[in-house]
């Protein structure tokens, strides 16, 4: 059982969570001298023009959002809603490694959608997202699979 | 202490949601993994595949039925989502009115054109159109329009009086020349490339001919051009290619004594015609020592013949006499879904297109997070 090996470690993680604000991350302001934001926003500039050329212009639309730490994270989805945010917050909540996940729109006139994610020790919540992603990807090939391969039976039994 | 794996039994009572008289029970999932100590629940692809099954009810063009069983709701409920709110369709969006003299004012004609749903080439409408995008300098306007992003319509009516009218004729249909605007009289005009997609029984028509648009009488008038584009159902509801997506669980009866005789007829009165049928006892059941049927044989008893009909109206539980001899419920992980199409898209393909948006969407996050990450 994982969950309880990596509890005993806790003590070791609950210092760097008290660095973390405890405001909920709507209410945070968005601090400059944060580092992670401002490295995250100086990257989307230099990108946003090499994407221009390869591309019609791919905006950031994911954000990982101030007072996150490798395992705790917040993540900010520009125009998604519940559609994915659900599905997603399901998946990621099915990984073994994932202590906690929700998902929340915090203000239904702003298309902005959050996803928190705190794992255990050995992996981290970016980790935790992607492999959410893939999985959803995954799960929607089997889900298609079997779809045409039903309906294929039934005009089949139907004609015959 | 080492942990017994569940029983079939344990598993299956787990995916019931309890329908009791007054309450709902067992609401949320509890598959996730450390709900249950010592079972593994992490996602597994190959676990979902054999677990996940699609039954088809019926597909016909303006109508599909089909069960997904196997999946949560949040999955099932991301697809219905996706189908209304997010799977492009072809719409009237502009419409230029040179004159209209009719009684219905200029903008609720031009909402009631916006409205209809048109069909026509599959590949045409789905590969070869694509997205018109405003222009950011507003001068550019006129040159945003093009073959593949605007198709363009006209309806020109003009009602007049009908010489050949009988004497005494009331009927304004037969008194006049286009007393009633229809659908079709919508005319279609193919510009560029459109001719090669949208031709002969592949034009750009409406599905239903026989919507009425407008009344007119002698001397009035309608005039006016309309172009349509892509849109979707999150901008406005007339871009959804559904009339309605929409999933329910499946109903679970479960008749845990027997109920026999007049009650068992009183009890099949309780469903939907079809849910419960009469069967006779055999007497290898009465026969059959603590199985309720003793010394019954040859009498009716009530069993569950189509659960899929219920709508779980809860009838039964009003009565004493089926006290305690029944459970109702429904099955967490099967969705009962039913899509009813517009005619612009066939219905099952519009889940087709659902599941590919949803691993679309998927993706492109992914990179998004990648690019995050960089």
């Amino acid at each position: 059982m994982p969950r309880a090996k990596t509890r005993k470690e806790e003590p070791v993680e609950a210092g760097s969570d008290t660095v973390m604000e405890e405001a909920p991350t709507s209410h945070q302001p968005e601090s400059r001298d944060d580092m992670s934001v401002d490295q995250d926003e100086n990257d989307e500039a230099g990108e946003a023009e090499e994407d221009e050329i390869e591309e019609e212009e791919e905006v950031q639309r994911v954000r990982l959002l101030p007072g996150s730490t490798p395992t705790a994270a917040s993540f900010e989805f520009l125009n998604e809603g519940h559609t994915l945010g659900n599905a997603l917050r399901y998946i990621i909540m099915k990984n073994p490694d994932v202590e906690f996940c929700a998902y929340a729109i915090p203000h239904p006139s702003e298309a902005k959608m959050n996803v928190r994610i705190q794992t255990f020790e050995g992996t981290t919540a970016i980790e935790a997202l992607e492999k959410g992603l893939r999985d959803v990807q995954d799960l929607c090939d089997v889900v298609s699979d079997k779809f045409i391969d039903a309906r294929e039976k039934f005009v089949a039994g139907a004609s015959s | 202490m080492p942990h017994k794996p569940p029983t079939k039994e344990e598993l299956e009572r787990r995916k019931i949601v309890g329908i009791r008289d007054e309450t709902i029970t067992d609401v949320s999932c509890s598959d996730f993994p450390g709900h249950y100590p010592g079972e593994d629940h992490s996602w597994d692809i190959d676990a979902f595949r054999r677990g996940f099954s699609v039954e088809f009810h019926q597909n016909d063009r303006f109508e599909a039925s089909f069960s997904l069983i196997g999946c949560d709701a949040s999955i099932a409920n991301a697809f219905r989502r996706i189908m209304i709110a997010d799977i492009p369709t072809l719409a009237i969006e502009n419409v230029f009115i040179n004159n209209n003299t009719s009684v219905i004012q200029d903008e609720v004609l031009a909402h009631r054109l916006g409205l209809i749903p048109f069909q026509g080439g599959h590949e045409g409408l789905h590969k070869f159109l694509k997205w018109w995008r405003k222009p950011t300098d507003e001068a550019q306007m006129n040159n945003s329009y093009y073959d593949f992003n605007t198709v363009s319509l006209k309806l020109e009516v003009q009602c007049e009086h009908n010489d050949k009218a009988a004497a005494g004729e009331t009927d304004p249909t037969k008194l006049y020349h286009h007393a009633h605007v229809y659908a079709r009289d919508i005319e279609f005009c193919p510009v560029g490339r459109q001719d090669r997609y949208f031709s002969g029984a592949d034009a750009i028509a409406p599905v239903n001919p026989d919507i009425l648009i407008a009344k007119l009488r002698p001397g009035q008038e309608i005039s006016l051009s309309m172009h349509m584009h892509k849109g979707v159902g999150s901008d406005h509801a007339k871009f959804s290619p559904v009339a309605t997506a929409s999933y329910r669980l499946m109903p679970v009866i479960d008749i845990t004594r027997p109920i026999l005789g007049d009650d068992a007829e009183k009890f099949a009165r309780c469903f939907p015609r079809g849910v419960i049928e009469l069967e006779k006892v055999t007497k290898k059941e009465a026969g059959q020592k603590g199985s309720g049927y003793e010394g019954h044989a040859g009498e009716l008893k009530a069993v569950v013949a189509d659960p899929m009909r219920d709508t779980v109206s809860r009838e039964c539980l009003r009565h004493d006499e089926f006290k305690d001899k029944v459970k109702l419920g429904r099955r967490r992980d099967h969705f009962i879904y039913l899509v009813e199409s517009t005619g612009q898209w066939e219905s099952d393909a519009i889940f087709i297109e659902a599941v590919a948006h949803l691993k679309k969407r998927a993706l492109d996050l992914e990179k998004q997070v990648k690019n995050m990450v960089r």
